[in-house]
C-alpha cells in the first residue's frame, strides 16, 4: 500500500474526499538556503476559535499569526461560510508578532544544559482582547500575555526638560534618564513634602497633569508567570483544563497539576517512577485533558497504551480509570515491536468521545467507551516496515510524530517522512486516505520523484534530498529520513491544516 | 511651563512621574496619589486627575494594582461622600483587566466606596455600574460584578432588587467557569443582604444550581459557601435545605469536594443545631473519617476535636472514637500526624475515665509512631492532657519518645523537641526532669549543628527560669561550666553564649562567683574568636555585676584584650571598654 494509490482511488464513503489546495507558506526557503537549526519549528497550535495560530521553534521563539479573512465579520460570517461550503474563501493568516519565550540555560546543580527549544504551546482563555498562552521547553513552562499597547507621547509636563537642564536644582526628575541615574533624589523630595508643606484649600493652580497622546499601538508580549523546578525529566506536554484555572504538565515519569495563577507550587497527580530505576519499563510520552470534563485526562506511554484517569478518584492518580491497549498479534513479535508501539502523541476529539493516538507506523482512533481495541487503525507509512532496521540504525525510529483531528471529528491527519503528511477519513464507510507534500503543490504525486516541472525551491530540495539520502522504496517512491514532518495542526472549525517542514510553515485548505 | 515655584518642585516631579518610563517611579507617584490630589485641590482632582487615571488603564499590572488600592481611600480628596461617584469610572475599568489581583483589589475598593456612598448615588451610579459589569463582553467584568452585589442590593428599590437577583442568577449559570466560581464565592455575602423570603427561594435555587455544576471547582466553592449560607437561615430551614446538600456532597465522587466537606462540616453542625447533627452529620463525618482518600482523612482528622466538642461525650465515644482508633494506625503518616496534633484536645471533652480507658492507648501508640512529626505533635500538646489525667500515666512512654526524638538524625526534629523541653519540664516537674532529661540538655550543647547548640543554650536559660537559680546552680551550671574545657572551640563558644544567657537569670552573686571567673579564664583562649566573644560577653555582664567587680575584674581583662595581636579582638574589647566607661559615667 502506498500513498499514491489511495489518492487515485475514487472516494467511496459518504463524506467526500477533500481536495486539498495550497494556501500559504511562511518562512519558505529560497534556493540553496541552509536551514538554521534554531529556525526549525517544534510546535504548532491553533487557538480555540481558530483565529490565531502559534508556532514555537528550536531557538525558543514563539511566532503568532492571526486570521485575516474573518477579522471584521466575526463569528456569523464564519457560520455562513460553512453553510455555503464549498466557497472560495478559506482561512488566511498573517504574521502578527513574535517573542523570545525561552533562552538556553544551564542547570548548575545537575550540570545539564537546558535547551531553549519550545516543546509545546497551548492557548489559554482570551480576555479583553489580550492573548494568553503557555509555552514550555524541557524544564520550564511560561505563561505569556500578548497585548496591544498604545505608544504614548507625553507632553505638557510641569518641568520642561529642556529648560530644566539649565536650571540645576530641578534637573533631576522630569527626564527619565537623569532620574534613573539619580534615584535618590525623588525620595528626598517626598519626605520634604510630607513634613513641611501644607496645600492651600483650592489647590495649586500652576500644577498640571501630563497630557498623553497616543495614536498607534504595538503588540507587547509579557511573561506573566514562570512555572519552574517541578520536573526532573523532560516535559513533553502541557494541557489546559476546561475549568480555565488549572493545567497539567507531563514529563517522562510524572504529571503535575498547576493553577495558572500560582507558579510556586504544583501537585503531582501521576508518578510512574519505579522505586528502582532499573525496573523502569515504560515512560509517559504525552498527556492531555479532556476537552470538557474537568476531571478526566489521558496519557500515553512508550508501551503503546493510553490511560484515562479520573482526578476525582484520588489525589495521586497512579491507578488509571481506563486502559486502552491493543492486544499484541500473536507471532508477529520482533525486535522492533515495542519500539514502534510507543505512542508519540494523543489528542482528544473535540467532543471528547474519541482519542487519536500516533505510534510509529499507525494512527489509531479509540472510542473512550470501548477499551478492547481501537475503532480504526490507519497505516501511515507501511512501506517503511521492511526498512525498520535502517530506521533504527539512524535513530529515525524514535522520531515523535504528532497527530490531529478535524474540528468535526471526521478526519485525522499526521506527518511522515519526505515532508509528506497524510489525511484519513474516519467516518464510518470512509476510505479517504490522502497523501500530501508540504510544498506549494501538495497533491503532486509522490511516485514520480523527479518530475521535470517544479518550482525552483523544490528542485533544490530534491537535489538536497538526492545528495543526502537517496532512498527509494519498492514502488519507486523516494523517501527521505531527514525531511520529516513532525508537527501539524488542524484548524478547529474549518478544513485547514498547518504543518511544519523544517523552518517553513505550510498551510492548506480544502 | 517650568514656571514652578521652588516649594512645588517635588510635587511637580511627582505628577510628571505618573507617566515616567520607569515603572518604579510610576509606582512611587501612584502611591503618593493623595499628595497629588491635595496639591491639585478637590475640584481639579475630580475634573482632571480622575479622568486622567481612568485613561491610564493599560499600564503595567503593578501600577494598576496600586491605583486600585489608592482609589479605595480617595473619597476625602475628591470632595467627600457627595462626590464619591466620580471615583467609580476608573475603578470600573480596573474591574475588567485580565490580572486577577488587580480586579480583586478594584472590587474591594469599590465596595469600600459604595459602603460610604449615599443611597441616591448608589441607585444612580453604583447599581448601573454593577449591571454594566455583569453584562460585560469579557468574563473578567462579569467575574468582578459578582463581588459588588452585596453593596448594590440593600439600597436598591424593589423592582431593581428583583432585577439584581435575576442577574445574579444568570451569573450563576454563566458559560465561563470563572464567572460561576466567582458567583459561588460571593453567594454567601450577597445572600447576607437579601430578605428572608427571597433567601429561601431565589438564593437557594442559585445554590442548587451551583451544587450541581459540571465543574468540580465550582462545586467546591459551593461547599465552601454552605456554612455561611446555613448561618443565615433559620435552623429548621438550614436542616431542610443545606443539610441534604452537604450530606450529598460528603459522598461526592470527587475527593476534593469531600475534602471541602470535611473542612466545613463542623461549621454546618453549628448552623443546624444538635439534633440534625446527631442524626445526619455524625454518620457523614464518620464516612469522611474512613474515606478512601488520605487527603480527606487528613482534613477530617484535623477537625476531630472540634467536632467532638459540639457532640455530647457519649456520642463521641460511641461514634467518633472507634474511627480515631483506626486513624491512629492509618497507613498515611500525614493522617496520623493531623490526628496527633488535635487528639490531645479530646481529653477534656471526654473526661478522665474515658481518656484513661480509650484515649491513653492511642496516645501511647502515637508516641511510638515511626514518624517523628506524629510524636512531636503529641508532645507539643502535652499540657492539655495533663490537666485531665495527670502526666504520670504517660511519663513511662514519654521518656523513650523524647530520647529518640532528641537523637533523631534530622536536626530539624531535634530542634523541634528542644523547643518543647521547657514545656515538658513544667509539665513533668523537677524530679522527673532531673532523672531523665538533664543529660539530654547537656548533650545538645555539644551537637554538631549550630542551630541545635544555639537552641540548647536558650533551653538552658529557660530551664533556669522555670526552676529557679538554686536548682540551676545544682543541676545545670556546673555541667555547663565543665564544658568550657571542650577541645572544640565551637563548643566552647556555645558555653560562652550559654553563660551570657544564664547570667541575667542567675543574678549578680552567682554571676560574680561562678560565671565571671570562667569567662575571664576564657580570655586566655588560643582562638581569637573565643577571645572576642569573651569581650562581647564581658560587655553584656557589665550591667549585671557590681561596679567594683567591673573595676577589679572585667576592665583589666578587657584592657588586656584590647592589646591583643588580633584586630577583631581589639575591636570588640575596646567596644566593651567604651560601654563600661559609659556605665561608669552614668
Amino acid at each position: 500500500m502506498n500513498g499514491g494509490d489511495e489518492v487515485a482511488a475514487a472516494p467511496a464513503g459518504p463524506p467526500q474526499s477533500l481536495d486539498w489546495k495550497f494556501s500559504q507558506v511562511f518562512g519558505e526557503r529560497t534556493a540553496g538556503e541552509e536551514v538554521q537549526e534554531v529556525d526549525i519549528i517544534s510546535a504548532i497550535e491553533f487557538d480555540k476559535t481558530g483565529d490565531h495560530l502559534a508556532t514555537g521553534d528550536r531557538g525558543g521563539r514563539v511566532v503568532l499569526f492571526e486570521r485575516t479573512d474573518t477579522k471584521d465579520h466575526g463569528v456569523p460570517r464564519r457560520d455562513l461560510e460553512r453553510m455555503e461550503y464549498p466557497i472560495g474563501r478559506h482561512p488566511e493568516f498573517r504574521y502578527k508578532t513574535e517573542f523570545q519565550s525561552h533562552e538556553p540555560e544551564f542547570d548548575y546543580l545537575k550540570s545539564l544544559e537546558i535547551e531553549e527549544k519550545i516543546n509545546k504551546i497551548r492557548w489559554c482563555q482570551t480576555a479583553n482582547g489580550a492573548l494568553f498562552l503557555l509555552s514550555t521547553n524541557d524544564k520550564t513552562i511560561k505563561f505569556w500575555k500578548v497585548q496591544e499597547k498604545k505608544v504614548k507621547k507625553i507632553s505638557d509636563m510641569n518641568l520642561d526638560p529642556s529648560k530644566a537642564v539649565g536650571n540645576g536644582s530641578i534637573a533631576s526628575s522630569s527626564t527619565p534618564k537623569l532620574c534613573l541615574a539619580n534615584g535618590g533624589s525623588p525620595d528626598r523630595s517626598y519626605n520634604y513634602l510630607g513634613n513641611d508643606f501644607s496645600f492651600p484649600p483650592g489647590g495649586l493652580p500652576s500644577l498640571r497633569l501630563p497630557v498623553v497622546t497616543s495614536q498607534e499601538t504595538n503588540l507587547v508580549a509579557r511573561c506573566r508567570r514562570v512555572y519552574a523546578h517541578a520536573h526532573d525529566y523532560h516535559i513533553n506536554s502541557v494541557s489546559n483544563n476546561s475549568d480555565g484555572e488549572t493545567f497539567i504538565s507531563a514529563d517522562d515519569l510524572r504529571i503535575n497539576l498547576w493553577n495558572l495563577e500560582i507558579s510556586n507550587q504544583s501537585f503531582n497527580i501521576v508518578d510512574v517512577k519505579p522505586a528502582n530505576m532499573e525496573d523502569l519499563t515504560e515512560v509517559i510520552t504525552s498527556a492531555e485533558f479532556h476537552p470538557t470534563h474537568c476531571n478526566t485526562l489521558a496519557y500515553s506511554s512508550s508501551k503503546g497504551s493510553i490511560r484515562v484517569i479520573d482526578l476525582r478518584q484520588s489525589a495521586l492518580c497512579d491507578s488509571h480509570a481506563k486502559l486502552f491497549e491493543e492486544p499484541e498479534a500473536p507471532g508477529s513479535r520482533s525486535f522492533f515491536t515495542e519500539i514502534i508501539a510507543s505512542i508519540s502523541d494523543i489528542k482528544f476529539a473535540r467532543d471528547g468521545r474519541y482519542i487519536l493516538s500516533r505510534d510509529y507506523m499507525t494512527l489509531k482512533l479509540w472510542d473512550i467507551n470501548m477499551d478492547s481495541g481501537p475503532v480504526a487503525t490507519f497505516q501511515v507509512h507501511e512501506y517503511l516496515r521492511p526498512k525498520l532496521c535502517d530506521l533504527y540504525e539512524n535513530d529515525s525510529i524514535f522520531d515523535k510524530f504528532e497527530c490531529c483531528l478535524s474540528g468535526d471529528g471526521l478526519r485525522v491527519a499526521t506527518g511522515s517522512y519526505s515532508n509528506l503528511f497524510r489525511v484519513f477519513g474516519c467516518a464510518p464507510g470512509s476510505t479517504e486516505a490522502t497523501t500530501l507534500e508540504a510544498s506549494k503543490n501538495p497533491m503532486r504525486q509522490v511516485q514520480t520523484p523527479s518530475r521535470p516541472s517544479r518550482s525552483l525551491s523544490s528542485i533544490t530540495r530534491v537535489v538536497r534530498r538526492g545528495a543526502e539520502n537517496p532512498g527509494v522504496d519498492a514502488n519507486g517512491n523516494a523517501f527521505d529520513f531527514t525531511t520529516k514532518l513532525l508537527h501539524l495542526a488542524w484548524h478547529p472549525t474549518e478544513n485547514s491544516i498547518a504543518c511544519a517542514a523544517a523552518n517553513s510553515l505550510y498551510m492548506y485548505y480544502a | 511651563m517650568a514656571m514652578i515655584d521652588e516649594p512645588l518642585y517635588p510635587i511637580a516631579v511627582l505628577i510628571d512621574e505618573l507617566k515616567n518610563e520607569d515603572i518604579q517611579l510610576r509606582l512611587n507617584s501612584i502611591r503618593r496619589l493623595s499628595t497629588i490630589a491635595r496639591a491639585l485641590g478637590e475640584e481639579r482632582t475630580r475634573k482632571e486627575l480622575i479622568p486622567f487615571l481612568s485613561e491610564n488603564n493599560d499600564d503595567d499590572d503593578e501600577v494598576l494594582l496600586a491605583m486600585a488600592e489608592e482609589l479605595g481611600v480617595f473619597i476625602p480628596y475628591v470632595g467627600g461622600v457627595q462626590c464619591a461617584n466620580v471615583l467609580l469610572p476608573p475603578l470600573e475599568t480596573l474591574c475588567t483587566v485580565e490580572e486577577t489581583c488587580v480586579r480583586e483589589k478594584a472590587v474591594e475598593s469599590l465596595c469600600r466606596i459604595g459602603a460610604q456612598m449615599m443611597e441616591q448615588d448608589l441607585v444612580e451610579s453604583f447599581i448601573p455600574l454593577v449591571k454594566r459589569l455583569a453584562a460585560g463582553e469579557w468574563f473578567t467584568a462579569r467575574v468582578s460584578s459578582c463581588g459588588l452585589f452585596r453593596i448594590a442590593y440593600p439600597s436598591a428599590p424593589e423592582a431593581l432588587k428583583t432585577e439584581l437577583r435575576a442577574i445574579y442568577s444568570q451569573l450563576c449559570q454563566d458559560d465561563m467557569p470563572m464567572v460561576r466560581r466567582s458567583a459561588a464565592t460571593n453567594l454567601g455575602n450577597f445572600a447576607a443582604t437579601i430578605e428572608a423570603p427571597h433567601l429561601k427561594v431565589d438564593i437557594m435555587s442559585m445554590f442548587d444550581d451551583l451544587t450541581q455544576d459540571d465543574q468540580d471547582s465550582v462545586r467546591l466553592l459551593a461547599v465552601e459557601g454552605c456554612a455561611a449560607l446555613g448561618k443565615l437561615l433559620e435552623p429548621q430551614d438550614c436542616a431542610a435545605h443545606i443539610l441534604p446538600v452537604i450530606v450529598n456532597f460528603s459522598q461526592d465522587k470527587s475527593w476534593r469536594v469531600r475534602y471541602m466537606v470535611a473542612n466545613q462540616l463542623y461549621e454546618v453542625c453549628e448552623a443546624v443545631g444538635p439534633e440534625p447533627t446527631r442524626l445526619d452529620l455524625v454518620p457523614a463525618y464518620v464516612c469522611l473519617l474512613r474515606d478512601n482518600e488520605a487527603e480527606v482523612r487528613i482534613a477530617a482528622a484535623g477537625k476531630v476535636t472540634k467536632f467532638c466538642r459540639i457532640l455530647n461525650p457519649e456520642l463521641a465515644i460511641q461514634h467518633i472514637l472507634p474511627c480515631v482508633k483506626e486513624l491512629s494506625t492509618d497507613s498515611s503518616q500525614h493522617v496520623r500526624s493531623a490526628l496527633a496534633s488535635v487528639i490531645m484536645g479530646m481529653a477534656p471533652v471526654l473526661g478522665k475515665d474515658a481518656t484513661i480507658e480509650q484515649l491513653l492507648p492511642i496516645f501511647l501508640s502515637l508516641l511510638k509512631d515511626e514518624f517523628p512529626d506524629v510524636r512531636l505533635n503529641i508532645i507539643s500538646k502535652l499540657d492539655q492532657v495533663n490537666q485531665v489525667i495527670g502526666i504520670d500515666l504517660l511519663s513511662q512512654s514519654l521518656l523513650p519518645a523524647i530520647v529518640e526524638l532528641a537523637e533523631d538524625r534530622h536536626w530539624r526534629v531535634r530542634l523541634a523537641i528542644i523547643e518543647y523541653i521547657p514545656l515538658l519540664a513544667s509539665q513533668l516537674g523537677v524530679g522527673f526532669f532531673d532523672d531523665k532529661l538533664g543529660a539530654l540538655c547537656m548533650q545538645w550543647l555539644k551537637d554538631k549543628v549550630y542551630s541545635i547548640r544555639d537552641a540548647a543554650a536558650n533551653n538552658v536559660k529557660r530551664l533556669a527560669e522555670e526552676f529557679g537559680p538554686d536548682w540551676a546552680m545544682q543541676h545545670i551550671v556546673p555541667q555547663v561550666l565543665d564544658m568550657i574545657n571542650n577541645p572544640h572551640y565551637l563548643h566552647r563558644m556555645t558555653i560562652l553564649h550559654s553563660i551570657s544567657l544564664l547570667a541575667p537569670v542567675m543574678g549578680s552573686d552567682i554571676t560574680c562567683s561562678k560565671l565571671l571567673p570562667v569567662v575571664i579564664n576564657a580570655s586566655k583562649d588560643r582562638v581569637p574568636n573565643m577571645k572576642f566573644n569573651v569581650a562581647k560577653v564581658l560587655q553584656s555582664l557589665i550591667p549585671i555585676v557590681d561596679q567594683s567587680v567591673v573595676e577589679k575584674k572585667i576592665r583589666p581583662c578587657l584592657v588586656e584584650l584590647s592589646e591583643d595581636p588580633d584586630v577583631d579582638v581589639r575591636f570588640f574589647a575596646s567596644q566593651a571598654l567604651e560601654s563600661s566607661n559609659q556605665v561608669m559615667m552614668s
